[in-house]
This record gives C-alpha cells, structure tokens and sequence, in this order.
C-alpha cells in the first residue's frame, strides 16, 4: 500500500464527481456529486500527510477545515435549493436562469 | 492484510460513488452516497486519521445526508426521476475520464518520490496542539465562518414566503400569486416547443 494507491483512488472519486456535476439536471444531485470531490480532495490531503515522512499533522488539520466548510457549504446551498423550489417549482438547473443577462 | 483491507474499502467508495451519480432515483443516490462516505471514512482509518474518520461519520453520515434527504423530502425532485441529460453525458464522461487520465499520468510519473515512504501515525495529541496552537486563527475564522453559514441559511430560508417573491420570470407575464405552478407551467412550454 503507497501513496500512489490512495492516489489514484483519490483522483477516481474526484473524477466521478465531476462526471456527476456536468450531466446531472437536479440541484441536490450536483450538490451531492460536490460532496464526492469534497471528499476525495480530503483523501489526498490525509494521504500526503500520512506518507509525508515527517509525521506532520498538517494534512489532517486541513481536512478538518475542509470538512467545516463543506458543512456551512451544504446547509446554505440547500437553503437555496428550497427557495428556488417554492419560487419556481422545480430544482431543474437548466431552467433556473433568474441571472441570465 | 493493510491491502486487502484498502482493496476492500476503495471498491465499496468506487462502486458507491458510481451509484451516486449513475443511479435515476435520487433517494437511493442519497444512500449511495452515504455508503461512499463511509469508504472514505475506513480509507482515513487506513491511514492513521481516526479522529478525521470519527468526525468524517458524525458529520457527513450524520449530520449532511441526513439534511440531503430533507431537502429530497421537501422538494419532492424525485419527479426529476430519469429525466438525466442524454446530449450532455458523453461531454461529462470525456471531461472526467480525460481528467483522470491527466491526473493518473502525473501521479504515476511522480510516484518514485514517495514509494519509499511508509505511513507514519500522528498522535492525537500532536493534532490537538497543532489544531489549537498554530492553527488557532482559521480555527476561530472557520467557527465564525459556521455561524454566518447558519443565520444566513435561517435568513434565505424563511424570508419571502407569501409576497415577497423575488425571482420573477425574464418574460414577466405570468402573476407572482401562483409561485408553485410557475416551474411546471415553463416545463410545458418547454415541452411544447421541443415537439
């Protein structure tokens, strides 16, 4: 087990994100998606600091910032998501186009 | 033994991830989701973060599926079930792959770096300190950063519930009293026009 394991996983997670948030149509299967790549940036994070050789904390601390923010990130993008859905029925992104200039 | 414990962890994360995003109904992409999470979270076992994985489960399973399926119940987009973008999908699944490709070169061209290097644990003590100690400002920046993210979620939760609609249609014909019918009616035009 190397770094390169914990790698490559790392950048498939990341990679099927990214998949999910270019072709799903439904906010909160977006937003789920960005909690994937969230996640597997959080893995590489810990990996690096867990094989850095220097027994550094510094990864782990970062993942914990990371995660902090993915939770405030979460609750107000879903509080959006709600008052999208009862201004103009429905979380399809392709018809919420209130910012089109 | 350590590989076949992380063979086994990183085929469920795959496998669950893979759901998440390919699955139509999206209650069950909620799930997958979890299960994903909780990959991760052994994978953080793996490598010597138990306090990240103790805190990946508490908050993620805990604490974001749990709002997740919520937002799932009260918007009711499992009418959205199977309704994925067919002309899209083959751009995304390019982007990503190329992505990974892009990404798998340069981690393997690198790799000789680190393959010597073994995992290393970190003491619980040690995190704390650095937590507390040189991490101390973006600690109390991230508390603060939660409470804006807390009122502000409240504030755009609740406010303009009856007149206060504030997303008007780019064609301004259709009243605000009917807020709820506004996203299906569009979704009949929109039908109409493709036929």
């Amino acid at each position: 087990m190397t770094l390169l394991h914990f790698q490559l996983l790392s950048a498939g997670i990341f990679c099927i994100g990214l998949y999910g948030v270019l072709a799903r149509r439904s906010a909160v299967l977006v937003l789920m998606s960005i909690e994937l790549m969230l996640n597997a940036v959080n893995l590489q994070l810990v990996a690096f600091g867990a094989f850095s050789g220097f027994g550094t904390s510094t990864g782990q601390v970062i993942a914990v910032f990371v995660i902090t923010i993915a939770a405030a990130e979460v609750g107000l993008a879903l509080a959006i998501v709600m008052r999208l859905f009862r201004s103009r029925g429905g979380v399809n992104l392709d018809e919420i186009d209130v910012m089109r200039g | 033994m350590g590989l076949l414990l992380f063979y086994a962890a990183a085929t469920l994360t795959l496998f669950a991830a893979f759901g998440v995003v390919a699955t139509r109904n999206i209650v069950h992409a909620a799930l997958f989701l979890l299960a994903a999470l909780a990959g991760v979270a052994g994978l953080f076992v793996l490598l010597y973060a138990e306090f990240l994985a103790l805190v990946q489960l508490l908050i993620y399973g805990g604490a974001v599926t749990i709002v997740i399926l919520f937002a799932l119940m009260l918007t009711r987009s499992g009418e959205y079930e199977g309704e994925t973008e067919t002309r899209r999908r083959p751009f995304a699944a390019l982007a990503a792959a190329g992505l990974f490709g892009l990404m798998a070169a340069v981690f393997v061209a690198d790799s000789h770096q680190f393959n010597t290097n073994t995992r290393q644990p970190v003491p619980f003590d040690t995190l704390a300190r650095d937590l507390f100690a040189d991490w101390a400002v973006p600690f109390e920046i991230a508390s603060l950063v939660l409470l804006v993210a807390l009122i502000g979620a409240v504030v755009i939760g609740r406010a303009g519930r009856e007149e206060d609609e504030t997303f008007p249609d780019t064609d301004g014909s259709e009243s605000a009293s009917e807020p709820v019918r506004r996203g299906s009616r569009r979704r009949a035009e929109r039908r109409q026009r493709g036929s």
